[in-house]
């Protein structure tokens, strides 16, 4: 790294603007972080339910296609032929019986083994691959992949710890509250293209102090808020975070004068939008953050993986999968519709988030000299029992610099 | 003779102008961002859903964005209006190849393709969002009212996001 990569001195107060926009650290985020020991989110196991089920998604930048194959097990494969690089695959979802490249026509059984090479032999005794050309050295390249309770995840490391180890006692918990066992249900797919780079996202979702401010229709209506019985969590590395929050009323109270856009007496003209029932223990929003591409959306009964696709420095697509429970009723199925509505490209509180996202880049982008200054709620990291803190951006970025080492 | 009997018996070349018209009031409306005059468009028990087409297709039921009243609709336009945090911009939207199906349980069905182009400020204008609308209309105080309107667009990938309505 140049002269141009040091880090404040502050630490991790201050977060340095270049790490936004250089191509340099972008570079080494796919080698360190995406293809580095890291477990990353690739589907749901209800997305794939029969064998030759796959769905074509992306590590990092990295296409990769995930299959269930013949024995029902998942494998996560390289979307690039071993011939000449083809992304072979270009369905979003589907079920095959094998993966063919349309180029040249080199043929993949479902674990990704290369099972014919068109030619391979000659054409009336001429030409044809090398004698000693042997498939087996030629398959596509098969990543590490884990799964619990439902969820896939996939790693281009050989080389890493178990995925609830890589969790953490504390994440875990959290993980397993919505991911209990039981089959989930696809209710459907949200993209969206941010113009911002792909850490804004994870710094907004490890962000409580923002959630109370910029968010009127969160705080008018009591959903996640300051002044209400709330708590950040981290794992013992800082990579991965959680903001919990209980569900409060929506009255001004001297707690709360500093929010402004508070609007007193707001009322929606029809309250079904906002009817939630309590489902999980505990606590009615866990938002949890699972490095490097995972963010769990618990907010009451809406239930979303939102996954992070980077698309250079300066964008990342949100690929958002929406579930319930296979065993969910009428009633909740339709609740868990209707509060989608909170969240997505047209959520009533995520159009704020990413919106400003595009105004961080558009402020950060071109002055990458400069630093942001993170100092609610202390300059360390360390669980708390409430809100007003970045507390879970730190660990986040005290994590990042040793993996970068910057 | 009933509005809605009128309507019933307007011969094809007639009702396909009084369409002509709603969808250019509709895209008026909208384009010049008198939002509160949307949910007229619409009758009270109503159902308008903007849903990406990969959804549709494959039967899955959610909605980038659903309105399931009148009430509902009032309450984006409240949104967009008081809560919302965004960028300025312009949304134009065109409509064509508008097709009547006809009358199907008293309600007229009517499927028309759409774009609509968005103009950010430091941004050339991109096409934002285009698919196909697939409605259902009824008549309410002597003229057409949706009773159903489906965005089902094609372009997956939202650019950024969708604030105003299609």
């Amino acid at each position: 790294m140049g002269a141009r990569h040091v880090w404040p001195a502050e630490g991790v107060s201050r977060i340095p603007y270049w790490i936004y926009s250089d191509p340099e650290i972008y570079a080494r985020e796919q080698e360190r972080i995406f293809c580095g020991p890291s477990w990353n989110y690739v589907a749901l196991e209800a997305e794939l339910p029969r064998p030759g089920d796959f769905k074509r998604t992306f590590i990092g930048e990295k296409p990769v296609v995930v299959v269930r194959d013949n024995e029902g097990s998942i494998n996560v494969v390289e979307n690039r032929c071993a011939h000449r690089g083809v992304q072979f695959c270009q369905k979003h979802l589907g079920n095959a019986v094998e993966f063919m490249c349309p180029y040249h026509q080199w043929t993949y059984d479902l674990k990704g083994n290369l099972i014919g090479v068109p030619f391979r032999r000659g054409v009336k005794k001429q030409g044809g691959m090398p004698a000693d050309f042997d498939p087996k050295n030629h398959g596509l390249r098969k990543l590490k992949v884990a799964r619990r309770h439902g969820v896939i995840f996939a790693s281009f490391a050989s080389d890493l710890e178990p995925l609830e180890e890589y969790f953490g006692p504390s994440m875990s918990a959290l993980y397993d509250r919505v991911f209990d066992g039981r089959e989930l249900r696809v209710l459907g797919y949200s993209r969206q293209l941010t113009p911002a780079n792909w850490k804004l996202m994870f710094e907004n979702i490890k962000d409580p102090y923002h959630a109370s401010l910029l968010h009127v229709f969160l705080v008018s209506f009591g959903l996640f808020r300051a002044d209400q019985p709330s708590k950040v969590q981290m794992d013992a590395t800082g990579r991965h975070g959680a903001l919990i929050s209980w569900r409060g009323d929506q009255k001004k109270t001297e707690d709360n004068l500093d929010m402004k856009s508070l609007i007193d007496n707001f009322k929606l003209q029809d309250a079904t939008l906002l009817e939630p029932v309590r489902e999980f223990p505990e606590y009615t929003v866990v938002m949890t953050t699972l490095w490097p591409n995972l963010i769990i959306q618990q907010q009451s009964n809406t239930l979303a993986m939102r996954q992070l696709i980077t698309r250079g420095p300066g964008a990342f697509e949100l690929a958002w999968t929406y579930f319930g429970y296979a065993d969910d009723d009428e009633d909740m199925t339709r609740r868990r519709l209707r509060q989608a509505n909170l969240m997505g490209p047209a959520g009533f509180v995520s159009i704020d988030d990413s919106e400003v996202m595009k105004f961080s880049q558009a402020g950060v982008g071109p002055y990458p000299e400069g630093a942001g200054v993170m100092e609610m709620g202390g300059r360390d990291w360390k669980d708390e029992q409430h809100m007003v803190t970045e507390s879970v951006i730190r660990a986040f970025y005290a994590y990042y610099r040793q993996v970068m080492e910057i | 003779m009933s509005a809605a009997e009128r309507y019933l018996t307007l011969n094809s070349r007639d009702l396909r102008l009084e369409l002509e018209e709603l969808y250019a009031a509709y895209t008026a409306c909208l384009d010049e961002e008198r939002f509160e005059e949307w949910p007229e468009f619409f009758v009270e028990q109503c159902l308008y859903k903007i849903v990406p087409r990969e959804n549709f297709e494959r039967g899955l039921p959610l909605a980038t964005w659903l309105c399931e009243s009148k009430g509902y609709l009032a309450d984006r336009v409240t949104a967009i209006r008081k809560t919302a945090v965004y960028a300025p911009r312009y949304v134009r939207r065109m409509v064509s190849g508008l097709r009547v199906l006809g009358w199907k349980e008293g309600m007229l069905e009517v499927r028309a393709n759409y774009v609509a182009l968005e103009t950010l400020q430091d941004e050339l204008t991109r096409v934002f969002n285009t698919g196909q609308y697939r409605d259902k209309l009824v008549v309410e105080e002597g003229r057409l009212k949706f009773k159903e309107k489906l965005c089902i667009f094609d372009s997956l990938l939202v650019p950024n996001s969708l604030i105003y309505p299609l």
